[in-house]
């Protein structure tokens, strides 16, 4: 029998253990991608096209690819993300019709990348075709935003709630409409809170790869010239490289590419954050 | 006229707004459209039941597929959820505030990893470390799909698991300490019952992740299409099989209507998942 104090010690370096568990395979993950890619990283992997299927050459079609495919996918899911947001919080505050755009977005936030991927198929390239162009950056870029919206919706409302209710009830006590409320109070206050939600979008839909197989990725290096040709991706770029054991060098330097640009959209949204809501606690 | 004006905005929001509750019922509509020659011409019980696969002779038995799924989530289950919660106990209840600064953030970026890199981080350093300690032919195993599912669903049993138990009131850890129980025995006794709920609703939302997995499962299987005897064999999940075949099907054909067919599957038992873990996220009021 040992006692509670032993226990309660016991258990205690358990916790600990399995932080600093998790603590590392980060830095075991991150660790290794980052040595592995830094050989194969340099300004012509870069800004080079791939030559011989991806065993030599470099990447610029894959960034370029994957840097379009985001553009179409937030200029799609922020409109619509934001305004449902805005029709949730100042509209219809509680009732079964928010609760039911809620429930939906939390579905969508679970339904599987790959589903996601069927999905975008059979609508943008097989039913749409003669409107998408078939296999193109538009499918792609729509099936990502569709994907990402939920996460749009989440975060612009938690934005747009957090805004004191005295910024309103001033507006309003000096005779502004709900819609210029709206447009000129709530919105600029909960922007950077939106902001934040963009971005964190962005690399969410910079990383995906099962949803753009099938709507947006060609494994030839051609640079498109319109929203309605098909175009190579970083993640589509690597998992070619991986799964046929290509390159094990080319494909660490594209997992060193992508994670450095999800990563460095991930600090921005973190500063942009910390640096407003120090701001608000200040006033 | 200004109202008129506040109406045709209220009613173009409200399109937004019930954009993603529409894109779900599409969604639906397709899977369900697309699969629906197979399920009309073989049922759904041989489809779910059925163990040949072999789309050369027609052969749509996805049993082995769903097989590996469940094996794979629920090894993954088995390795995050202890990890997972003792981590968030952790960060609740006794980690000080440098140990969270440090340990948030870094939670924070596991969950921005993409798959495909865990994959392929998964291929070279798990796969080749259970081949050498295992003594096996190939390390690409349920094991290995394992671990890797496990790392990629922490974040999320860990941020529920701690919002839950933040949420116990400070009162019931007061009494308990009050009595002089230990840190451990409040823990134990007080405050994982009381989360008990928040903690459920985080372990079914890893349980729907990991099932729904696909870039980094398709590069540490092996994706060989059997019933799986042990977790060091090599098996193909669900979503393997989707995305490896659906290059080769022919739109409108039996194969197509079948992969479709393991969508509608898959979609199945993430929605009753998701609806489950929003249920008692709600009624718990662990979230709002």
């Amino acid at each position: 029998m040992i006692s509670a104090r032993v226990e309660d010690k016991i258990a205690k370096a358990v916790f600990w253990v399995s932080g600093i568990a998790i603590f590392f395979s980060l830095f075991a993950i991150l660790g290794y991608v980052v040595l592995k890619g830094a050989g194969a990283l340099s300004f012509e992997f870069v800004s080079g096209i791939p030559k011989n299927a991806g065993r030599d050459g470099g990447i610029f079609p894959a960034i370029l690819g994957t840097l379009y495919l985001v553009a179409i996918a937030i200029l799609f899911a922020t409109p619509i993300g934001v305004g449902a947001a805005v029709y949730i919080t100042e509209f219809r505050k509680e009732g079964k019709l928010t609760n039911m755009i809620c429930i939906g977005a939390d579905t969508l936030n679970a339904v599987p990348s790959i589903v996601f991927g069927l999905f975008g198929f059979a609508l943008f390239v097989f039913y749409l075709k003669d409107y998408t162009g078939g296999v193109s950056i538009l499918s792609g870029g729509l099936t990502l935003g569709l994907m990402i919206l939920p996460m749009i919706i989440r975060t612009a409302e938690v934005a747009i709630k957090s805004v004191p209710g005295t910024y309103k009830e001033g507006s309003y006590a000096l005779g502004a409409t709900k819609l210029y409320t709206i447009r000129k109070i709530v919105l600029p206050a909960a922007l950077p809170g939106i902001v934040t939600g963009l971005i964190l979008g962005l690399g969410r839909a910079a990383g995906e790869t099962a949803p753009i197989i099938f709507t947006a990725a060609i494994l030839n290096p051609i640079l498109p010239s319109s929203v309605f040709d098909p175009t190579m991706a970083l993640t589509t770029h690597l998992y070619t490289l991986t799964s046929e054991g290509v390159s094990e060098g080319n494909a660490f330097g594209t997992a060193l590419v992508l994670v450095l640009m999800i990563l460095v959209l991930n600090y921005c949204a973190r500063a942009l954050n910390n640096y407003f809501s120090r701001n608000l606690r200040r006033e | 006229m200004s109202l008129r004006y506040e109406d045709v905005v209220e009613y173009i929001l409200f399109v937004f707004a019930v954009t993603a509750s529409l894109s779900i019922l599409l969604i639906i509509l397709f899977l369900f459209n697309e699969s629906f020659t197979l399920f009309e011409e073989r049922g759904i019980a041989s489809i779910v039941f059925g163990t040949d696969w072999d789309p050369g002779n027609n052969e749509f038995g996805a049993f082995s597929f769903i097989l590996c799924s469940i094996c794979i989530t629920v090894g993954s289950l088995v390795i995050a959820v202890p990890l997972g919660v003792s981590c968030a106990i952790l960060l609740s209840e006794i980690a000080p505030r440098w140990a969270k600064r440090v340990l948030r953030p870094s939670i924070e970026l596991l969950a921005g990893i993409p798959s495909i890199v865990y994959g392929l981080f998964a291929l070279v350093v798990v796969v080749r470390l259970i081949k050498v300690s295992f003594h096996l032919p190939t390390g690409e195993t349920l094991l290995a799909g394992s671990v890797t599912l496990a790392v990629m669903i922490l974040p999320i049993i860990i941020s529920i698991s701690q919002d839950s138990l933040e949420a116990v009131p400070k009162t019931y850890k007061e009494g308990s300490l009050a009595l002089g129980a230990t840190d451990w025995q409040t823990i134990r006794n007080v405050l994982l019952p009381s989360a008990m709920p928040g903690v459920m609703a985080g372990t079914i939302l890893g349980m729907g992740r990991a099932i729904g997995e696909t870039m980094a499962v398709v590069l540490v299987l092996g994706n060989v299409e059997k019933i799986p005897s042990s977790l060091l064999e090599p098996g193909e999940a669900l979503t393997s099989a989707i995305l490896l075949e659906m290059g080769e099907a022919i739109v409108g054909s039996m194969h197509y209507s079948a992969l479709f067919a393991l969508g509608v599957i898959l979609f199945f038992i993430v929605l009753v998942m998701s609806l489950t873990s929003n249920i008692l996220l709600v009624k718990y009021r662990i979230r709002k």
